[in-house]
């Protein structure tokens, strides 16, 4: 039976076609949640997409952390299930406090859309563990809060525990501190990343197939982990 | 108190603001003639904004007929002009649905609203035809790139494109991004939106089926945006920019939602796939007014509706206020009585709030009751569609013979090596041949997954089965110094640039969309300019064989009392079988021999050298040859098709030195070139002669197999280089080599430096 990765559609969700596309393209079958779901019926993981959940009106992310969907999601999350938040996701996370810090607007004010090169620094979390460590894959970001900030204990506490995920190569394009473009929990089960992994599954339509290893990887984890 | 029309009838001297509202005396006296008494206020509101030159087309219509009395026979074309949008068959079973518009006075008030709603209505225009809106482009135009006016509007106007546009999830893929002094107080703001549908499942804006139930859903209705239409698409718009005009006009301009707009879509598209709906009209321009007696005309005939249920923003509106409020993100749907419970509950599903307002009815008239008194009691068919007509006077510009006469000629031309050097470097970075990277990059291109070519490529490609790849490609074009040179060749160039792009993305061109932006139509020099572009742009079309499927017309575009430039931008759909197959304009990293197909001729009329390095506009523009445009489409399409291009750039701004420098920089990579032999090298990089395009072939091969679609078309084919991958230097031999580096510093740091 393939691996189930449900993709929550937050009303103002807008990749969350893509995200289900990839997760298919891994060889794992895409689980469509809404918002109102009261539960995860029996989803395995959750990409949580990118977009503009409830026109993210009054702070990216700060209305969908309430979604009743996101109550199983926090649950289950806490109980070790991998969460992917991607862009608009990762806001979720962070004002779930899922993860630690924040997504402010860009420091270019502007929204930016570009190909760009990342190195992943931590191989072994739930979503990154088919890459190679220092491994540089392009995706797109495509972003106008993307700037990750964090008090400077955090930041330092998350680079002394290698729950930086991924940085920015060649510039940084939106102010995030210390080039930050993906951290993850303690556990490594939960990821935010604001490039967008699922935009660069196949070259015919991204900038490569670099993408494609978040989700063979938590594919991998969990039929390792059912096995 | 409310005017109703009881009281009209009982007051038929009451005086009427009908000029303010934009009517003239003949007009009010026509709607007099037409309900046998005055009309009550809320009439005047339907009537005044219906019969504005946006709704009514009165001064276009006479010459508009021309697309269809001169279309080429397609048997693709399932919905055509009057409808919200084209829509055209692109096979397996698969429909597309286009259009552009404008948003042109709005974007100029208030750029940042004025062009999110541009976006926002034209994507609804979309949806209404029962469709996915799937990828967005748009043509730009503004005043002097170093103005200080450009430097409030565009920015403006490019975050509030991205804004919107990236909220729904619209991928960008295309446009234009050009400045001329002749839009300093006037830039052009124009959208192009693509949508996808079964053939089978297209829907109409038709109020049909006595007793059907009419639907208002979406946002609440406010005083935004009233008199939109007939205030900033009109002749009022100038009175009222100057200083100490009539009115601020920024309460004209709508206030955008995405978010609301973003679930608008999804409601319509669950309400279409569950089959809940008879009939659909977007509320854009005129909003309910239009709505109403538009889908009443094309319908049934007749529509009762109860004002007083519309939710509002502000409980005091008036009637007549929320039949003209131009409110954005709101739609209006005939439901079937037994279909409404389902149809709310959907609704309900996205948070969208519906609202019953009333029933079809086989009256053949528009009732509109406010708290039970009846407000409006017009034949919807008056207002509609039989509004008044004008066969406006126009002469040919007096200044005309004297532009065409000072040709280019008289301009001094680099001739040295480093002039030629010197000359592509400054062109290349000119801002209209620049990189417009600092604006794309502010769209979201990747959003929806299937975008496959996107600026700065020549066309975007979309996607849109990913069973089997089929996809469309669309390119927009417009060159207004062509056009103000002249009219009937400018847009025929427009037409043959767009045609070109596509076809060079490897798309087989079908059909056409267009916006028309001119100055006032009142001015009988526009006019002439008008009635030659639209002649052009039919006879172009009917040249190539594809038909106009829709459009849009914007009048009373002016710099002070200038008129812009004629500036007819021209959208052109293609479809590939196979996506896969598409061709990029960047040089491979393979290598491969670069073949120059058409001819060139010395061409500088209304160029971009002119223009930028003299500031010069006169003469003639290149020749326009659609035969050479049709068979130059056919070899790069058959090329495409059978895999013998890896890469392909069609030549115009700039010509060949532009096409050069762009491909280099799309691929990242180094040229060797050999002008052809008989040219001057001056004519060879920069003329604009049209028909032409630069495409690479790897192997003898597949030279050969080009030559001989080339010759089977008496197309004119040379061999001009290489791409070196090894080199990082484009080699003009003989003359001058820039290396990657210098042509990309040239070219992309010019919108930086002037937008930060």
């Amino acid at each position: 039976m393939p691996v189930r990765v449900g993709v929550v559609t937050f009303p103002g969700s807008l990749d969350d076609r893509d995200a289900a596309r990839a997760v298919g393209l891994a060889g794992g079958e895409a689980v469509p949640l809404w918002h109102a779901d009261p539960s995860l019926y029996d989803v395995d993981a959750v990409v949580l997409p990118g977009g503009f959940s409830y026109g993210d009106y009054l702070r990216c992310g700060a209305i969908a952390r309430f979604a009743p969907v996101m109550r199983s999601v926090v649950d289950r999350a806490r109980g070790g299930m991998p969460v992917l938040g991607i862009c608009n996701g990762f806001q979720i996370l962070c004002e779930s406090h899922l993860l630690p810090g924040a997504l402010i607007r860009n420091d270019v004010r502007r929204f930016v859309c570009q190909d760009q090169r990342l190195r992943v620094e931590n191989a072994r979390t739930a979503w990154t563990s088919a890459y190679d460590g220092g491994a540089e894959p392009v995706l797109p970001i495509k972003s106008g809060e993307g700037g990750y900030v964090a008090d400077r204990r955090t930041l330092d506490e998350l680079e002394a525990a290698g729950q930086v995920v991924l940085r920015y190569l060649d510039g940084n394009p939106n102010g995030s501190y210390r080039d930050i473009a993906g951290i993850c929990d303690e556990t490594g089960a939960i990821v935010g990343v604001m490039p967008h992994p699922e935009h660069a599954v196949d070259p015919l339509t991204g900038p490569s197939a670099d993408g494609l290893g978040f989700f063979v990887s938590v594919l991998r984890r969990l039929v390792g982990s059912a096995a | 108190m409310i005017d109703t029309v009881e009281y009209a009838e009982k007051t038929p001297d009451e005086a009427q603001p009908w000029a303010k509202l934009g009517l003239t005396e003949g007009e009010y006296g026509r709607i007099r003639d037409i309900l046998g008494r005055r009309p009550t206020a809320s009439e005047l509101a339907i009537y005044s904004v219906m019969w504005s030159e946006h709704c009514s087309y009165k001064s276009s219509k006479v010459h508009l007929r021309q697309f269809a009395d001169k279309a080429p026979a397609s048997d693709r074309l399932l919905a055509g002009i009057g409808e919200n949008a084209g829509v055209v068959d692109v096979g397996g079973g698969w429909a597309v649905t286009f259009k552009i518009e404008s948003h042109n006075h709005p974007s100029y008030v208030e750029p940042y609203q004025g062009a999110a709603t541009g976006v926002g209505g034209i994507v609804r225009d979309i949806l209404a035809m029962g469709a996915r809106p799937v990828a967005v482009l748009d043509p730009l135009r503004f005043g002097p790139a170093g103005a200080p006016d450009t430097a409030r509007v565009l920015p403006g106007v490019v975050a509030g494109i991205g804004g919107y546009g990236n909220c729904l999830g619209l991928p960008t893929v295309g446009g234009e991004v050009a400045f001329d002094p002749c839009y300093a107080g006037n830039p052009l703001v124009n959208a192009l939106c693509v949508g996808v549908l079964r053939r089978d499942r297209i829907r109409r804006a038709h109020a049909s089926g006595v007793g059907n139930t009419v639907i208002l859903l979406g946002a609440k209705t406010g005083r935004d945006g009233i008199g939109g239409v007939s205030v900033l698409a009109s002749a009022t718009f100038e009175d009222s920019t100057k200083p100490g005009g009539a009115r601020p006009l920024r309460p004209s301009v709508q206030v955008g939602d995405p978010f609301a707009e973003k679930v608008l879509i999804e409601c319509c598209l669950e309400l279409y796939d569950r089959d809940l709906v008879v009939g659909i009209q977007d509320l854009g321009g005129a909003g309910l007014s239009c709505a109403t007696t538009e889908m009443a005309s094309a319908g049934t005939g007749g529509m009762r509706i109860d004002l007083d249920r519309v939710p509002l923003r502000e409980p005091s509106m008036t009637p007549e206020e929320v039949l003209a409020s131009e409110s954005q993100e709101r739609m209006c749907a005939v439901v079937e009585p037994s279909a409404v419970d389902d149809f709310l509950a959907v609704c309900a599903k996205w948070d969208v709030l519906a609202t019953v307002l009333g029933e079809v009815t086989d009256t053949g008239r528009l009732r509109v009751h406010w708290h039970g008194e009846q407000v409006v009691d017009v034949p919807p068919h008056t207002v509609a569609h039989a509004g008044p007509v004008y066969d406006r006077p126009r002469y040919r510009p007096s200044d005309l013979d004297a532009l065409q006469a000072s040709g280019p000629d008289v301009l001094p031309r680099p001739c040295t090596p480093d002039e030629l050097r010197s000359t592509l470097l400054q062109l290349a970075g000119s801002p209209n041949l620049a990189s417009k990277r600092w604006v794309t990059d502010q769209y979201d291109r990747y959003v929806q997954g299937n975008t496959v070519l996107a600026q700065p490529e020549d066309g975007g490609v979309i996607r849109i089965d990913e069973a089997t790849g089929r996809g469309v490609a669309v390119s927009t074009d417009g060159n207004s110094r062509y056009a103000r040179l002249d009219p009937y060749a400018g847009a025929q160039l427009a037409l043959a640039e767009a045609y070109r792009n596509v076809a060079a993305t490897g798309g087989t061109p079908i059909a056409v969309t267009n916006c028309l932006n001119f100055g006032s139509p009142e001015d009988p020099a526009v006019m002439w300019q008008f009635a030659e572009a639209v002649r052009g742009l039919a006879d172009g079309c009917a040249a190539l064989g594809t038909p106009v499927t829709g459009g849009n017309v914007s009048f009373y575009n002016s710099t002070g009392d200038t008129a812009i430039h004629p500036t007819p931008i021209v959208g052109v759909l293609g479809v590939l079988d196979d996506v896969a197959r598409r061709t990029s304009i960047g040089f491979p990293a393979t290598g491969g021999t670069i073949m120059l197909l058409g001819e060139t001729r010395d061409e500088f009329g209304g160029s971009e050298w002119a223009h930028a390095i003299h500031g010069h506009l006169g003469g003639r523009p290149p020749t326009v040859d659609l035969e050479r445009e049709r068979l130059l489409g056919e070899v790069l399409v058959a090329g495409s098709q059978q895999v013998l291009l890896s890469a392909a750039h069609d030549l115009s701004d700039g010509g060949l030195a532009q096409a050069l420098v762009e491909s280099c920089l799309r691929g990242g990579v180094g040229a060797r070139v050999t002008l052809p032999d008989g040219l001057d090298p001056f004519v060879a990089l920069f003329a604009e002669s049209a028909a032409r395009a630069v495409v690479v072939v790897s192997g003898p091969e597949a030279e050969r197999r080009l030559a001989d679609l080339c010759i089977a078309r008496s197309l004119p084919y040379v061999r001009i280089g290489t791409v070196t991958p090894g080199t990082a230097v484009l080699d003009v031999a003989g003359l001058f080599a820039v290396p990657v580096a210098e042509l990309r510093k040239a070219h992309e740091s010019t919108l930086p430096r002037l937008f930060g």
